[in-house]
């Protein structure tokens, strides 16, 4: 083969080629031609993805047997960067579509990876009637109090108080404690961290992987450049050492205590971890049952 | 675990050893690989980056211990620590009040 003309140049020259740059242990699972992301600086965001694909590994999953499905939002900027079957689908409807994808691939686990307002406001009632099916998705919910993507508007979590670009003079609303509302709404796993503890979000998005049903993890994450900044909380280190100062571990905690106020103490923890049968259980069980040979439950394509 | 002198089994014990590797160019110096090192190994450049942001320079070449909570809590993929060799504590690494972390 002939050399190009920049290997004869080096060759005469001697300048010593670079080294082959050491890869990333998690490039195979990026899409690294689009990096760096856009997420501002200190932005708790992309350290969840970390431990997503983190937990990914460590659940011992095949790749092509997990799916990624975000809504619209910084946080819904994850499907984006992760090299699977990932989908960034419209506002508030990124559980709507992954229920369809569970549906369909009856041997994937679909993980849908989102924000507050994509999943709580927008995406409310698709997140409460999944749950209540017990539909076989792990949601990991990234909670910056507010819509980012759109300017800081205040949003279904921003606590009471907290100032945000609709709520100039603090919010004046009844915050969701998401936790809560996933459990009374039939989740059978439901945790709560923050960004900081990134090992217990990967382990917990292990665990959430490889259970059948409805999890859902809420990972509370900084988002300097619009709720810190409105709220002058300083930069997304300042609020990670916030969470240092004031999570408070109590897995047995009940969900129905675990409001998070303005700049209290945030409770975290593994609050559910049971068992039930999943949306295709029971349909599979009660057709089976009726129907007897003539119903064929449907096992993928 | 530290000891008023150095134990005299030190040239027995071997602690894991990490090799870190740092994309300068697609860190936003948000600091936390140098704020949550147990070791404080890593410290911010005074030099930018060629967005403007400062990295995270290796402060005590040979102090990491492979722990990982660097790679895992970087937001940008940039930073990453791959098993090196293990090595044997300095003595002074052991010796009580000179303990760092
Ligand atoms: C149907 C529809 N309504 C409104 C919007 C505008 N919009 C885009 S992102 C967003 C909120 C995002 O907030 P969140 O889900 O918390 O994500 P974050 O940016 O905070 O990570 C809104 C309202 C939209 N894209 N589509
Ligand atoms: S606006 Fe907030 S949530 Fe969005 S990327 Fe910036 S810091 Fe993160
Ligand atoms: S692997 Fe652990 S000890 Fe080594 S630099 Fe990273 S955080 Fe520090
Ligand atoms: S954690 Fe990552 S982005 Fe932040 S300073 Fe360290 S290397 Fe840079
Ligand atoms: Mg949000």
């Amino acid at each position: 083969m002939s050399k190009t003309a920049e290997q004869i140049l080096s060759d005469e020259l001697l300048i010593p080629q670079p080294k082959e740059p050491l890869a990333h242990p998690m490039e195979g699972y990026l899409r690294t031609d689009r990096l760096p992301h856009i997420w501002c600086s200190t932005c708790g965001i992309g350290t969840v993805i970390t431990a997503f694909i983190a937990g990914l590994q460590k659940s011992g999953l095949e790749r092509d047997k997990v799916g990624v499905v975000s809504g619209i939002g910084c946080s819904g900027r994850a499907a984006g960067y992760l090299q699977l079957d990932s989908f960034h689908s419209t506002h508030g409807r990124a559980i709507a579509f992954a229920t369809g994808v569970a549906l369909g691939n009856p041997d994937m686990k679909v993980a849908v990876i989102s924000g507050d307002g994509d999943i709580a406001a927008i995406g409310g009632n698709h997140f409460i009637h999944a749950a209540r099916r017990n539909m076989n998705l792990a949601i990991i919910c990234i909670n910056n109090f507010n819509y980012a993507m759109t300017g800081g508007q205040a949003g279904p979590t921003t606590p009471e108080s907290a100032n945000a670009s609709t709520a100039p003079y603090g919010a004046y609303e009844y915050p969701f404690n998401l936790p809560f509302l996933a459990e009374s709404s039939g989740a059978v796993y439901v945790a709560r961290w923050t960004s900081l503890h990134v090992r217990r979000v990967t382990n917990a998005i292990a665990e959430a992987l490889v259970k059948p049903g409805f999890s859902f993890i809420e990972v509370i994450a900084p988002c300097p450049t619009l709720y810190a900044r409105r709220n002058r909380l300083g930069s997304g280190l300042d609020l990670m050492r916030f969470y240092h100062d004031n999570a408070v571990i109590d897995h047995n905690a009940d969900t129905r205590d675990i409001d998070i106020e303005y700049q209290k103490k945030i409770v975290v923890g593994k609050f559910v971890d049971k068992e039930k049968p999943t949306f295709l259980e029971n349909k599979d069980a009660v057709l089976s049952a009726k129907l007897g040979d003539k119903y064929i439950p449907y096992k993928g394509a | 675990m530290a000891y008023w002198r150095a134990p005299l089994d030190l040239k027995k014990v071997e602690v894991p050893h990490g090799d870190i590797h740092i994309n300068i160019e697609h860190c936003k110096g948000c600091n936390f690989c140098v704020e949550y090192c147990p070791r404080e190994v890593l410290e911010m450049s005074v030099e930018f980056n060629r967005k403007g942001y400062h990295y995270p320079n290796v402060l005590k070449e040979g102090a990491c211990v492979n722990c990982n909570l660097c790679e895992m809590i970087c937001p940008e993929f940039s930073i990453f620590v791959l098993e090196g060799k293990t090595r044997h504590p300095e003595a002074d690494e052991v010796i009580k009040g000179k303990e760092k972390s």
